[in-house]
């Protein structure tokens, strides 16, 4: 069970005045895990099962609180004093902001196996029933007419993806001809129709609002829309080549270690690789690491060729500073 | 006598088209919003609002808006007793400082308030090192808030206390009343009405602030989120019937809000015209 | 209500120095308050634009994509603001001069974007003038779309900024002196001649601080209009949004940095109004205001 939200503590304030509100009285041990906006579902399904397993195993109750947000923002609240004990984040910059603050380990990518990346995913594309503007890969959403939703690689991790995946895409098609790269990115970015602030946004605008004739986000999460919302209207399209959207995960240890959260925090993120937890994350159409499931989810999961960031744009600090950064490649190439 | 634009085709047509823009754009949006919280009937929508993270929401923020509250009040009627009651050097420039909250966007008072007590400010510094914990916690949703709505109440006062004049109170003195018994009997009652009304606004305003409680809440699910908050995390999560609901419930407490200041405003008309 | 106590803001009487109690008092509180709470986190602005030198500033806050916000900001809040001296002039004068049912249902309902949290406003707008929602649909057909575009934009901000034209109008034409419709009546001019030649003249004071108000607000809105926005480069992106960016790449001076420019012009702004205010109000009453 999920810990109850106390919402004893703010009425009991009300009725004893504030001096008495301020002490709060944990009566377990409270893990707070900071992640991306659009795992709510998934730790929401996936805390239960650890809170049971560490319950179990260690014979102690404990409550697992979950804060959600941007993956930038996360991380900018951490370094401002959030106390999260474990991030979860869909973007290995924002742990390294952390990692370059000391808040965690400076070899986090070690402590885990695969990266301390549990699962990964891709970008993929949703279109509306019956595909009409014919979009099966990359090279189709330059065209002229081609409406694309995906969230601002400004403000969202989701959106570099898409960006740096169709970047990657234009740089194999094109021989590596950077001058043809940033036509096709130029008409690619010039089709976007909506630039909302995160990948919630986008799916409202292409969903709710009928914006666009392709939403770009991860490939999970297209498959989870297509589910929620039913496959009579949408398809999933998932382009043969693509990149590897990698989901780190990391202890804060200064908080973890304040908090006395240190091997709870540890056991944690360990539990992400459980087979257990493995097919509960290809349940929510993430790929996984453990062998006999990705065995049983095979149909799910169609081969793709994954570009790495590391490989094609020399690693994440490579691509921030060349793409992102105000003035870089993503403004210039906005630049009407 | 006849008046401009007591025709009555003019008069007929300019309140036509009145009504209809103020049911465009007013009543409309309204509607849309109970529409939108019921769309899946009554029971759905009592399953989102007593939802347990909904109902944390309310708690917290009743419980910043009942402190916010009687802070700002005090503030409010001591900045207007001051500088409508006393000539000092820099009395005007207080008087724009208090403007400061309207200018400001929202999201940037979240953030200078961020800078200041957050990790790496330099208050913010000491009290991470002493383990007190404002940001991200309810104390300091309740600093912004308190920032946001402060010049609610004084500003309510400042223009009527101005015209009344301090006649009233400098007689009470004379007759030998003290300073509490004067605010009691004297300017209270003047004032009442007015500051209720400030009351009314801080109240509509400190439950409603979403940019500046954003950037300081960390969002923590049960804990350090909002109504206005949780409302945009249920619309984020495809519930737009949960984030309606919510939107519902502060829709609700608005027209609460305008039912108040409707009546008031009627009782200090009947006031004006009897007195 | 203030706004009646304003018209009737005489000029101040002479004041007996510090017979009443309190000062001492009062001075405290409003001192602490004011810089405890407004004046102390400024300086958290201020320390991180101390960080930049005066030419980085200067290529923040002139980039062209900032710029081009600036420009969307202010177009669409002039737009916004011009609306709403229309629409605010409109129910001032149906609210003040004509009585018919449900007349004070409209007068309460005039607060409305005041009491509806921002955060609200945005999603029901959204919600409303999408392709397909109730209004969205029947503009689409006719090739406006509002939703995602520069008009939802203003239309955000218009709808937040509502109640300033209507209740800084409607005191002073409830105040107006019956000799001036009478005046224009004698002139033998027509209702619209007669508004614009005889009763304007005494309104628009009002009506120009009124629309300066609902200006100024837009300039800063933020919840309500990033619902409804595209949020597109050069095209719907607001100023605050620029900010939110900056925030987002952990670049505090360079959200401070527009973030001041937003700041000085809204000040400035409100500044000349409450000025101007000051001036109006000293003509009306021919003494000190």
């Amino acid at each position: 069970m999920i810990r109850h939200p106390r919402l004893a503590r703010p009425l009991l304030a009300i009725a004893l005045g504030a001096g008495l509100a301020a002490p709060a009285m944990a009566a377990e041990r409270e893990l707070l895990n900071s992640s991306y906006d659009i795992a709510r579902e998934l730790f929401a399904a996936i805390n239960p099962e650890f809170i049971a397993h560490w319950q179990e195993t260690q014979g102690e109750e404990i409550a697992i609180q979950q804060s959600h947000g941007g993956s930038s923002a996360q991380a900018r609240s951490i370094l401002q004093g959030l106390r999260a004990d474990v991030v979860t984040f869909n973007q290995v910059t924002d742990v390294q902001v952390l990692a370059d603050d000391g808040l965690v380990a400076e070899d986090w990518q070690q402590a885990l196996p695969n990266n301390a990346s549990p699962y990964y995913s891709t970008t993929a594309f949703l279109v509306r029933k019956g595909n009409p503007k014919g979009i099966d890969g990359w090279e189709d959403l330059d065209d002229e007419g081609v409406e694309i939703v995906f969230p601002n690689p400004k403000t969202s991790g989701n959106g570099r993806y898409t960006y740096l995946a169709a970047w990657g895409f234009a740089e194999h098609q094109f021989d590596g001809d950077e001058e043809q790269i940033q036509a096709f990115m130029r008409d690619f970015l010039g089709n976007v129709v909506v630039f909302d602030t995160g990948g919630r946004g986008a799916t409202t605008s292409f969903i709710e609002r009928g914006i666009g004739d392709v939403l770009i986000s991860f490939e999970s999460e297209v498959n989870n829309i297509r589910g929620e919302y039913g496959s009579d209207d949408y398809e999933v399209i998932v382009p043969p080549v693509s990149i590897l959207a990698e989901f780190p995960v990391a202890v804060v240890e200064e908080n973890a270690e304040r908090n006395g959260n240190q091997e709870l925090a540890r056991a944690y993120l360990e539990y992400l690789y459980a087979e257990e937890t493995q097919r509960l994350l290809a349940g929510f159409n993430y790929r996984v690491h453990d062998e006999a499931v990705v065995e049983e989810f095979a149909e799910q999961f169609p081969e793709t060729e994954l570009l790495k960031v590391e490989e094609v744009f020399g690693g994440w600090d490579a691509a921030m500073e060349t793409h992102f950064a105000s003035g870089g490649l993503l403004d210039q190439l906005q630049r009407r | 006598m006849q008046r401009i634009g007591d025709a009555p085709a003019v008069r007929r047509g300019l309140i036509a088209v009145a009504l209809l823009l103020a049911g465009l754009f007013l009543l409309l949006p309204l509607v849309a919003i109970f529409a939108q919280a019921f769309a899946e009937g009554v029971a759905v929508f009592w399953t989102n609002v007593s939802d347990d993270y909904t109902l944390a929401a309310i708690g917290l923020t009743l419980f910043v808006t009942v402190l916010t509250i009687p802070i700002c009040l005090v503030f409010g009627v001591a900045l207007a007793w001051l500088v409508t009651r006393f000539d000092f050097p820099g009395r005007r420039l207080l008087q724009t400082l208090i403007d400061i909250p309207f200018a400001v966007s929202p999201v940037v008072a979240g953030l200078v308030y961020l800078l200041l007590y957050g990790r790496n400010g330099w208050i913010g510094g000491w009290l991470d090192a002493h383990d007190i914990q404002l940001m991200f916690a309810w104390p300091g949703i309740l600093m912004v808030t308190i920032f946001v709505t402060s010049p609610f109440v004084a500003r309510e006062l400042i223009p009527l206390m101005q015209a009344q004049g301090s006649r009233e109170e400098e007689a009470a003195v004379t007759l030998g009343a003290s300073g509490w018994t004067l605010f009691r009997r004297v300017t209270l009652p003047n004032i009442r009405w007015a500051l209720l009304y400030g009351v009314i606004l801080t109240n509509a305003r400190a439950v409603g602030e979403f940019g500046a409680v954003s950037v300081v809440s960390g969002a923590i699910r049960g804990e350090t989120m909002t109504l206005p908050l949780h409302l945009e995390q249920l619309y984020q999560d495809y519930n737009t019937v949960g984030a309606f609901a919510s939107a519902a419930l502060l829709a609700l407490l608005a027209l609460f809000t305008l039912a108040a200041k409707a009546g008031l405003e009627w009782r200090t008309a009947r006031q004006e015209v009897s007195p | 209500m203030s706004q009646r106590a304003a018209r009737l803001a005489l000029p101040l009487p002479a004041r007996t120095q510090r017979v009443l109690p309190g000062f001492g008092l009062s001075l405290g509180i409003s001192l602490t308050f004011v810089s405890l709470v407004l004046l102390l986190p400024m300086t958290g602005l201020v320390g991180q634009l101390k960080g930049l030198s005066l030419a980085e500033y200067w290529a923040i806050v002139s980039d062209s994509r900032v710029v081009a916000s600036y420009t969307v900001t202010i177009g669409a809040a002039a737009v916004a603001a011009l609306a709403n001296a229309a629409f605010g002039l409109l129910m001032a004068w149906v609210l003040v001069r004509y009585d018919f049912p449900g007349k004070r249902l409209l007068d309460a309902l005039m607060d409305l974007p005041f009491a509806l949290p921002t955060a609200v406003a945005g999603i029901t707008l959204a919600t409303l003038y999408a392709g397909n929602g109730w209004v969205g649909a029947l503009l689409e057909p006719l090739g406006l779309q509002v939703a995602y575009t520069w008009v939802g934009i203003a239309l955000a901000m218009a709808f937040t900024s509502i109640p300033f034209v209507v209740r800084t109008v409607q005191p002073v034409l409830e105040d107006l002196p019956p000799e001036v419709d009478e005046a224009a009546m004698t002139l033998g001019a027509g209702d619209a001649t007669g508004f614009r030649r005889v009763l304007l003249p005494y309104l628009w004071p009002a009506l120009v601080t009124g629309t300066g108000l609902a200006f100024v607000r837009s300039l800063g809105e933020f919840g309500a209009i990033i619902f409804i926005a595209g949020n597109a480069p050069f095209e719907t992106e607001i100023t605050s949004l620029m900010i939110f960016v900056k925030l987002q790449e952990y670049d505090y001076a360079g959200a401070s940095a527009i973030a001041s420019v937003v700041l000085a012009v809204s000040l400035a702004l409100l500044l000349a109004i409450n000025v101007w205010q000051g001036r109006f109000i000293r003509k009306l009453h021919g003494g000190r205001g």
